[in-house]
C-alpha cells in the first residue's frame, strides 16, 4: 500500500487517535523515529541560508558521494537557534539525534568523519534530541535542557527545525489533520468557535482581539459566501515569526486555517504573504498541492458536505497591508489604503462578504487547541492573555532567533535567561517591542510580564512579536529616526497627520542629528523649538489616524522621550552622542605627541576647521567641525581619536 | 523562455480588477521590472488608465521602474542590521557607484534594493548580491567587493 493510502485508512478514517509515540513500524519510519540508514538534517530557512547553510548543504552532498556514504538528506526549517546557525544534525539508526551549531562548509568533513565512526566530535556539538526509541550519545547534552530552550514552551514552533516542512506524510503520522476530521466529523461549526472562545486565544498580530468573538460574528452573518484570510503580509523590521512557521512547518498552519473556515463557514481561504518571502511560498504552495493530493481541501472533504479551497495572494509590499481593510483592498486590485470601521470585516470584508482575518501565529494554535482542549490552553499564561507568544529576539543579545514562551513570562527572563544577556560584556540599555509601532522598554522597567494588559498599562505594546535589545552603543534618538523614516516611507498618505507629521517628526530628529555648517543663535532655536513640536505632533498623529500604523507610529518617539530625555536634550543643547552613532556629532581631537604636521588633513577638511603650520601640530577648531571624519580617514599616523 | 508581456496578459481575465497585482508581479518576475510599454499595455487589458495602474504600482515597494543591473544588490534594511551599520553600506554604495534604493547604475552593471529584514540578525548587517550573501560586511569590504566584481567584468 503506498504510503498516501497507508495514512487514509490507517490514520485519518482510523477511529483511535495517533499519539506521538506510537510504535507502530510503519508510522514509526514515517517520522524517521525508526530509520534504516543514516539521514542528515539541514537548517535551510531563510536564516539558514544567509548564515551560510547553502554551502554546508552542498558540502555534505559532495562529502556522500566522495566517501559512497548512503545516507538521506533532510531541509528542515528554522528551530529558531539564529545565531548558532547553521545547524546540522546527524542521526544514525538507533542512536539519538545529535545536534551541531555553526557548521560552515569546512566544518562538515571533521564533523561527519567523527560521528559516522561512532565519536562525538569535540567541537559545534549543541546537544541530542532524546528519544525512548534511541540509544543516547555519551556526554552529550540534552537540547531541551540548554538555556535557550529549557525556559520556552512550544507549541507554535514545536516541530520547526524538526521535521520536514516538505513532508504531508510525516505531519499526518504525527497526528496531523487528525484533528481538522475530528472538527469535521464531530463538531459543529459553532462548537468550534466556542472551543476557541473557552481557549481565550486572542489575535497574536498585535491587535489582541479575541479570535473566538471574531469567529462567531463571522459564522452568525448571513452570506452565501464568506473568506478566511491569513494574514502572513509580515514586515516589521526585525519581525520574523511567522517566516519561520510557514518555512518550517507549513501544514500546521495549512490545518489551522482548514479549521478556521470550517468553523466560520468559508470555502475559500487565502493567504496574503509577502513577495520577498520566496521560501515560505514555495514551501506553502507545494503544501497546498499535497493537502489536495490527500483529499484534505476540494469538496465534500472526506464525506463531510465540507468545501475549501485556499490560494496564496503574494503582496509586493507595503508595511500598511498588515491592516485589515488595508489588505482586503489589496487583495481586490487596489492601493492598500486602509478603510473606516465599521463595517467590520467579519460582517462585511473581502468583496464585501463575511471574512475573518486572522495572523499566522494565531492560526498556528489552532490545532493544539481543538486537538488537547480549550483547557489545555487556558491553562497556560495570565488570568487575560494566555497561550504562549512567539517573540524573535534579535539585536545586542547573546543568543538571537525565535523564542516561544508562556505569557506572564518576565522580559528580564526572557532576555537575561533565554537569550543569554547582552553580548560582549556591555550592558543592557532598552529593549524595542513591538518594531516601529511599539515602544522602547528601559532597564527600570525588565520585570514587566509579557502580557497584553501589562505592557498596555506600562505604555507599551505587544505587537508582532519583534524584539530588539539594545546596549550603550544604540542612540536613542537615532533609532526612533530609524522608525520614523520606515513610518513615513510606508505611510498610506490617508490621513494628513499621518502624512506629513511622520515626516515632520523625522525631519526635526534630522535636524537634532545633523550639524549645521553654521552654528548661530538661530539654529538652536530652530532645534529647540523643534523638541517642544515633538510631543504635540505625537498627539495629533496618534488622535486623528484612522488606522493603526499612524495611531501607534508616535510611539517609539514617546517611549524614547520618556526614558531617554537626557539623551535628546544632550543632541540639542550639548552637541554630544553618547554612543558615539550620530557621525556628525562626533568631535575629533587631534593628538599632540603623534601628529608629524604633514598637512594632509588640513587640505581635505572640508570646512577649513583644521589650522597649523606644516611641521608643527594641527589643530582643530571644534566650533567649525561637522564631524564628517574626512582628516580621521586620511591621518597616516593615527594622531587623530574621536573624543 | 521568458513570457511576454502579451502572453501574460492573456493568461488573466479582461477587465478584471483583482488581475492586477499578480499580472504585474508576474511581468516583473519575467522582465525583470514594470516598463512604460508594461504599464500601458496591462491597462488596456484591464479597463484602466495607465495612471492609475501606474500609481498603484508605485503605492508597493516591490515594484521595480528600471531595469536590474547585473549584479543586483540586496542589503537588509532590519533594525539590527541599521544598529551595526547599514546605513555606513548604504552611503558608501552611493559613494563608490552613485546608487541610491531602487536605482540602477548607468552601465547596468549594478542595482541597489532596501529589502525587509531577512533574519540573520546575528550576522549583521547583511547584503545579498546576485543571491549570495555577505555577513558582517564592512563599507571597506565593499569597496573590494566592487573592484573584484569590475575586474571581473573586464
Amino acid at each position: 500500500m503506498d504510503v498516501r493510502d497507508f495514512l487514509i485508512s490507517e490514520v485519518l478514517t482510523s477511529k483511535s487517535p495517533v499519539t506521538a509515540h506510537s510504535i507502530n513500524g510503519r508510522l514509526a519510519e514515517i517520522r524517521r523515529d525508526r530509520i534504516s540508514r543514516p539521514v542528515i538534517y539541514i537548517g535551510t530557512g531563510s536564516c539558514g541560508l544567509v548564515a551560510g547553510a547553502g554551502n554546508t548543504l552542498k558540502t555534505v552532498k559532495e562529502y556522500l558521494g566522495e566517501k559512497s556514504i548512503d545516507a538521506e538528506i533532510v531541509e528542515v526549517g528554522c528551530i529558531g537557534f539564529c545565531s548558532a546557525e547553521p545547524l546540522m544534525d546527524v542521526q544514525i539508526p538507533g542512536k539519538s539525534r545529535i545536534s551541531f551549531n555553526n557548521v560552515d562548509s569546512t566544518m562538515v568533513e571533521p564533523i561527519l568523519d567523527d560521528i559516522f565512526n561512532g565519536i562525538v566530535p569535540a567541537d559545534n556539538v549543541l546537544g541530542q534530541f532524546l528519544n525512548p526509541l534511541h540509544e543516547a550519545w555519551n556526554g552529550v547534552e540534552d537540547i531541551s535542557r540548554l538555556p535557550f530552550f529549557r525556559y520556552q514552551h512550544r507549541i507554535v514552533l514545536a516541530n520547526c527545525g524538526k521535521s520536514d516542512p516538505q513532508s504531508i506524510s510525516g505531519y499526518i503520522a504525527r497526528g496531523g489533520y487528525s484533528t481538522y476530521l475530528k472538527c469535521l466529523n464531530n463538531y459543529t461549526a459553532e462548537k468550534v468557535c466556542d472551543i476557541i472562545d473557552e481557549s481565550g486565544l486572542r489575535g497574536r498580530g498585535g491587535g489582541g482581539y479575541t479570535t473566538g468573538r471574531k469567529w462567531k460574528t463571522a459564522h452568525n452573518s448571513v452570506s452565501d459566501q464568506k473568506y478566511l484570510v491569513c494574514n502572513a503580509a509580515e514586515s516589521d523590521p526585525g519581525a520574523f515569526m511567522d517566516r519561520a512557521i510557514i518555512e518550517g512547518d507549513p501544514h500546521l498552519l495549512l490545518e489551522g486555517i482548514a479549521i478556521a473556515a470550517y468553523a466560520i463557514g468559508a470555502t475559500k481561504a487565502y493567504i496574503y504573504i509577502m513577495a520577498d518571502y520566496q521560501q515560505a511560498i514555495k514551501n506553502l504552495k507545494l503544501a497546498i498541492a499535497q493537502m489536495k493530493e490527500y483529499a484534505l481541501s476540494g469538496y465534500n472533504i472526506f464525506r463531510s458536505g465540507t468545501d475549501l479551497q485556499i490560494n496564496v495572494v503574494v503582496s509586493p509590499g507595503a508595511f500598511v497591508c498588515g491592516e485589515e481593510t488595508a489588505l482586503i483592498n489589496s487583495i481586490q486590485g487596489k492601493r492598500a489604503m486602509p478603510a473606516p470601521k465599521p463595517p467590520y470585516p467579519a460582517i462585511e470584508g473581502l468583496f464585501r462578504k463575511p471574512t475573518v482575518i486572522n495572523n499566522v501565529e494565531t492560526l498556528a494554535n489552532v490545532p493544539f487547541i481543538l486537538r488537547h482542549g480549550p483547557q489545555a490552553f487556558n491553562s497556560i499564561g495570565t488570568a487575560n492573555s494566555k497561550g504562549t507568544k512567539v517573540f524573535a529576539v534579535t539585536g545586542k543579545s547573546a543568543r538571537t532567533g525565535l523564542i516561544e514562551v508562556e505569557m506572564g513570562t518576565t522580559l528580564k527572563d526572557l532576555i537575561f535567561k533565554i537569550a543569554g544577556g547582552i553580548k560582549n560584556e556591555k550592558h543592557f540599555k532598552a529593549v524595542q517591542i513591538g518594531g516601529p509601532s511599539g515602544s522602547c522598554v528601559p532597564e527600570q522597567q525588565l520585570d514587566l510580564p509579557v502580557d497584553y494588559e501589562s505592557l498596555w498599562e506600562a505604555g507599551a505594546i505587544m505587537g508582532s512579536g519583534g524584539m530588539v535589545v539594545m546596549d550603550e552603543n544604540t542612540c536613542m534618538v537615532d533609532m526612533v529616526k530609524f522608525f520614523m523614516n520606515f513610518l513615513q516611507q510606508e505611510s498610506c498618505g490617508k490621513c494628513i497627520p499621518c502624512r506629513e507629521g511622520t515626516r515632520r517628526i523625522h525631519e526635526i530628529l534630522e535636524n537634532i542629528t545633523r550639524r549645521p555648517p553654521s552654528e548661530s543663535g538661530h539654529e538652536v532655536l530652530e532645534r529647540f523649538k523643534g523638541i517642544m513640536q515633538l510631543e504635540g505632533l505625537a498627539e495629533v498623529i496618534r488622535d486623528t489616524s484612522l488606522c493603526g500604523l499612524g495611531q501607534t507610529a508616535p510611539n517609539p518617539l514617546i517611549s524614547a522621550m520618556k526614558w531617554f530625555r537626557d539623551e535628546f536634550e544632550e543632541h540639542v543643547f550639548d552637541r554630544k552622542c553618547r554612543a558615539g552613532v550620530c557621525k556628525e556629532l562626533r568631535v575629533f581631537y587631534i593628538e599632540v605627541d603623534k601628529c608629524t604636521g604633514c598637512v594632509a588633513c588640513l587640505r581635505k577638511c572640508p570646512t577649513n576647521a583644521i589650522v597649523g603650520q606644516p611641521r608643527q601640530p594641527h589643530f582643530i577648531i571644534e566650533d567649525k567641525c561637522i564631524g564628517c571624519g574626512i582628516c580621521y580617514d586620511v591621518c597616516k599616523f593615527v594622531a587623530i581619536t574621536i573624543k | 523562455m521568458p513570457l511576454s508581456i502579451e502572453e501574460i496578459c492573456l493568461k488573466y481575465k479582461k477587465g478584471s480588477r483583482e488581475a492586477l497585482l499578480p499580472v504585474l508581479q508576474e511581468i516583473q518576475d519575467s522582465i525583470g521590472y514594470l516598463s512604460e510599454e508594461a504599464i500601458v499595455y496591462v491597462g488596456s487589458h484591464l479597463n484602466l488608465p495607465s495612471s492609475k495602474v501606474y500609481g498603484i504600482a508605485t503605492f508597493y515597494d516591490h515594484f521595480r521602474f528600471v531595469p536590474r543591473g547585473r549584479f543586483h544588490i540586496r542589503v537588509c534594511g532590519g533594525t539590527t542590521c541599521h544598529i551595526e551599520g547599514s546605513m555606513s553600506l548604504l552611503r558608501e554604495i552611493d559613494k563608490l557607484l552613485k546608487l541610491r534604493d531602487g536605482q540602477v547604475t548607468r552601465d547596468g552593471l549594478f542595482s541597489l534594493q532596501v529589502v525587509d529584514c531577512m533574519g540573520a540578525c546575528s550576522k549583521a548587517p547583511v547584503v545579498c548580491i546576485n543571491g549570495e550573501f555577505h555577513t558582517m560586511i564592512s563599507p571597506d569590504d565593499l569597496v573590494l567587493l566592487f573592484n573584484d566584481i569590475r575586474k571581473n567584468q573586464g
